[in-house]
């Protein structure tokens, strides 16, 4: 097992700045998501942890050994890919084997961890089978009890569920996580589904631009985004962002006060749709409805907020019409104050 | 649009088996006359091979062979120099597709798999060398040949025969190599492999079918060529240049004799290799 330093990494083509000084450490048995929008560069990194692209500046350390310049063989590490790139031309047992067999391992040795791996993700039963007979799901399976299979210090995986249908993705991530919490593996997820890495991860770094915006667990980066990126990013429907006025230490919109953290400055209010309840007597912040959309289990409202677009989830059972205004009350402590000029939030006072 | 409706979810289910008559009539007769057109010159190229000198004069001919008979192949065989011939065309084609095939993979592989500066241009200058009329480079080829002792020999064949068959090489490799993700590789190279054990263990098996077609290629284009073969050579005939002198002044049934075993081979290659060709186009064979 193994703990993963990467320190000051930068990674150019050509002209372009791929990554911008990155710098992350997971700790040992941690499971880490990079999570972030296409071209922010989580799958670059990736690689560069995998030596399969070679950094411009900066250092990888795995498990206490600079890896910086080591081929990806001697890594001491495992990876499934975003296309599971497992061979077709040999069958699942010898695909599942192929690291043990590279490492020269005792036929009985193979065996006894090929089943192992195997057992582990439920494909016993097509062992024999070539890839090409194999569904979508049961193929991700093959990749990830090949990458299993030698028993890696360090998981590394490329959007290994992109590639299914949403059903068996959700069925997959929560197998997933059961099987990585028991091997106990140092894992490090690719990934642009924000419910998978709020799912699976003990952290997760958010990236954009080549920049980790924000590491911290699940719940931190959902309920304090650390930039106007994250709290957009994170969050379904997206956390909304109204420009306000503050004066004396006190937002004001509509009716409704707020204490704000700063004054002076242009100060952007963000809100989470569910953080917000429509007030009996309306008042509160004045909300105009446009389009009410029923989810089933919640209300999807959509409207603005002094004449900026917000959506705002409700009870099923709400009374509203498209057309309304509605009061809107908020818990002071539950919204995020944004620097319009940084974009980066203000610690609350 | 009723009635196509109503075809619809039988279409859906099995393709080949529910294909609208008139489409099967099409497929069938396009297949009946792409047969024909392969078989028929083979077979009456046969007929006049083993009919004896009767059967090639007969007229009406007849479609079914009457008195068969191997005189005329092994008379045919026993001329002076055929076998000898016959040999040397086997060696050059054998060389050229080693050569073709161990040349051109490289360098299908190097332009697949890594950009370089100028690779445009070389793609190009690949091309371009069957630009170049092999009859200008005739009497400086024979001149060198002959200085590098290697005029007259199936070496010197093959060489020139590699050059004409490289370019083509070159690019069905390269768009075979295109074609095997480049993420079967780096799967195993994390798993533990070398660059070169990863080519072997996974690119390679991979890419056989294509390497095969790329042979024939490589052997058909020796196989059939005759100018660089008649010029470079004088005693060590390959059989095309061989045959094109001996056959002119020889009877009919003997040309036919002759010219059946030129087919041959291809055919034989071509047969013994099918079954990576098929998988090259998609179609499964079992």
């Amino acid at each position: 097992m193994a703990d993963i330093v990467i320190d000051r990494v930068v990674k150019e083509f050509g002209t372009f700045r791929a990554l911008q000084e990155v710098s992350l450490t997971v700790n040992d048995g941690e499971f880490v998501a990079l999570l972030g929008p296409s071209g922010c560069g989580k799958t670059t990194l990736l690689r560069i942890i995998a030596g399969l692209e070679t950094q411009t500046s900066g250092r990888i350390v795995i498990g206490g050994q600079d890896v910086s310049n080591l081929v990806p063989r001697k890594r001491g590490l495992a990876m499934v890919f975003q296309n599971y790139a497992v061979f077709p031309h040999m069958t699942v047992f010898e695909n599942v084997a192929f690291g043990l067999r590279m490492q020269k391992a005792q036929q009985a040795e193979v065996k006894r961890k090929v089943e192992r791996a195997a057992a582990l993700l439920h494909i016993e039963s097509y062992l024999d089978r070539y890839p090409a007979k194999l569904s979508g799901g049961q193929r991700q399976r093959v990749a990830v009890a090949r990458a299993l299979a030698v028993e890696p210090a360090v998981l590394l995986m490329d959007e290994p569920l992109s590639n299914l249908d949403a059903l068996l993705r959700l069925e997959m991530r929560t197998e997933l996580k059961a099987v990585l919490r028991e091997a106990g593996t140092t894992t490090i997820y690719v990934t642009h589904d924000q419910t998978e890495a709020m799912g699976l991860a003990d952290r997760i770094a958010v990236m954009y631009g080549g920049k980790i915006e924000q590491i911290g667990s699940p719940l931190e980066i959902y309920a304090t985004p650390a930039t106007r990126f994250v709290g957009g990013f994170i969050g379904s429907p997206p956390m909304n962002f109204i420009k306000v006025q503050c004066s004396q230490g006190t937002a004001r919109i509509g009716d409704a006060a707020l204490p704000c953290p700063a004054t002076g400055k242009d100060m952007e209010l963000g809100l989470r749709g569910e953080d917000a309840s429509l007030s009996p007597n309306g008042s509160g912040i004045p909300f105009d409805i446009r389009v009410v959309e029923p989810m089933g289990s919640h209300l999807l409202l959509t409207g603005s907020i002094d004449g900026q677009p917000a959506r705002i989830v409700a009870p099923p059972i709400a009374k509203v019409n498209p057309g309304e205004r509605v009061g809107l009350t908020v818990d002071p402590a539950r919204v995020t104050w944004i620097d319009s000029t940084t974009g980066r939030a203000i610690a609350q006072p | 649009m009723t009635i196509q409706a109503a075809e619809l979810p039988q279409t859906g289910k099995s393709r080949s088996m529910t294909l609208p008559s008139a489409r099967r009539l099409l497929l069938w007769t396009g297949l009946a006359v792409l047969l024909a057109w392969v078989l028929v010159p083979i077979y009456f190229v046969a007929l006049g091979a083993f009919g004896g000198r009767l059967g090639v004069f007969r007229w009406p001919k007849t479609i079914w062979p009457t008195d068969l008979s191997l005189a005329a192949m092994t008379q045919f065989l026993a001329i002076e120099g055929v076998f000898n011939a016959l040999v040397n065309s086997l060696i050059a084609a054998g060389l050229t597709v080693l050569f073709s095939v161990f040349l051109g993979a490289p360098a299908g592989y190097a332009l697949a798999r890594y950009s370089f500066r100028g690779q445009n241009v070389y793609r190009l200058l690949v091309l371009l060398t069957r630009a170049f009329p092999l009859a200008i480079l005739a009497l400086p080829l024979t001149v060198s040949f002959i200085r590098l002792g290697l005029y007259d020999t199936p070496f010197g064949v093959s060489l020139i025969h590699t050059v004409l068959a490289l370019p083509f090489a070159v690019l069905v490799t390269q768009s075979l190599f295109m074609g095997i993700p480049r993420e079967y590789e780096e799967a195993a190279w994390v798993f533990g492999c070398t660059r070169f054990q990863a080519f072997m263990k996974v690119v390679l098996p991979l890419a056989l079918p294509g390497l095969a077609a790329t042979a024939i290629f490589a052997f058909v284009i020796s196989w059939n060529e005759v100018f660089a073969a008649s010029i470079l050579t004088v005693r060590e005939r390959t059989l095309t240049a061989y045959l094109l002198r001996i056959l002119a002044e020889s009877p009919l049934h003997y040309r036919f004799a002759g010219g059946f075993i030129l087919i041959i081979p291809s055919v034989l290659f071509i047969f013994a290799v099918r079954r990576y060709l098929f998988a090259v186009w998609g179609i499964a064979s079992k």
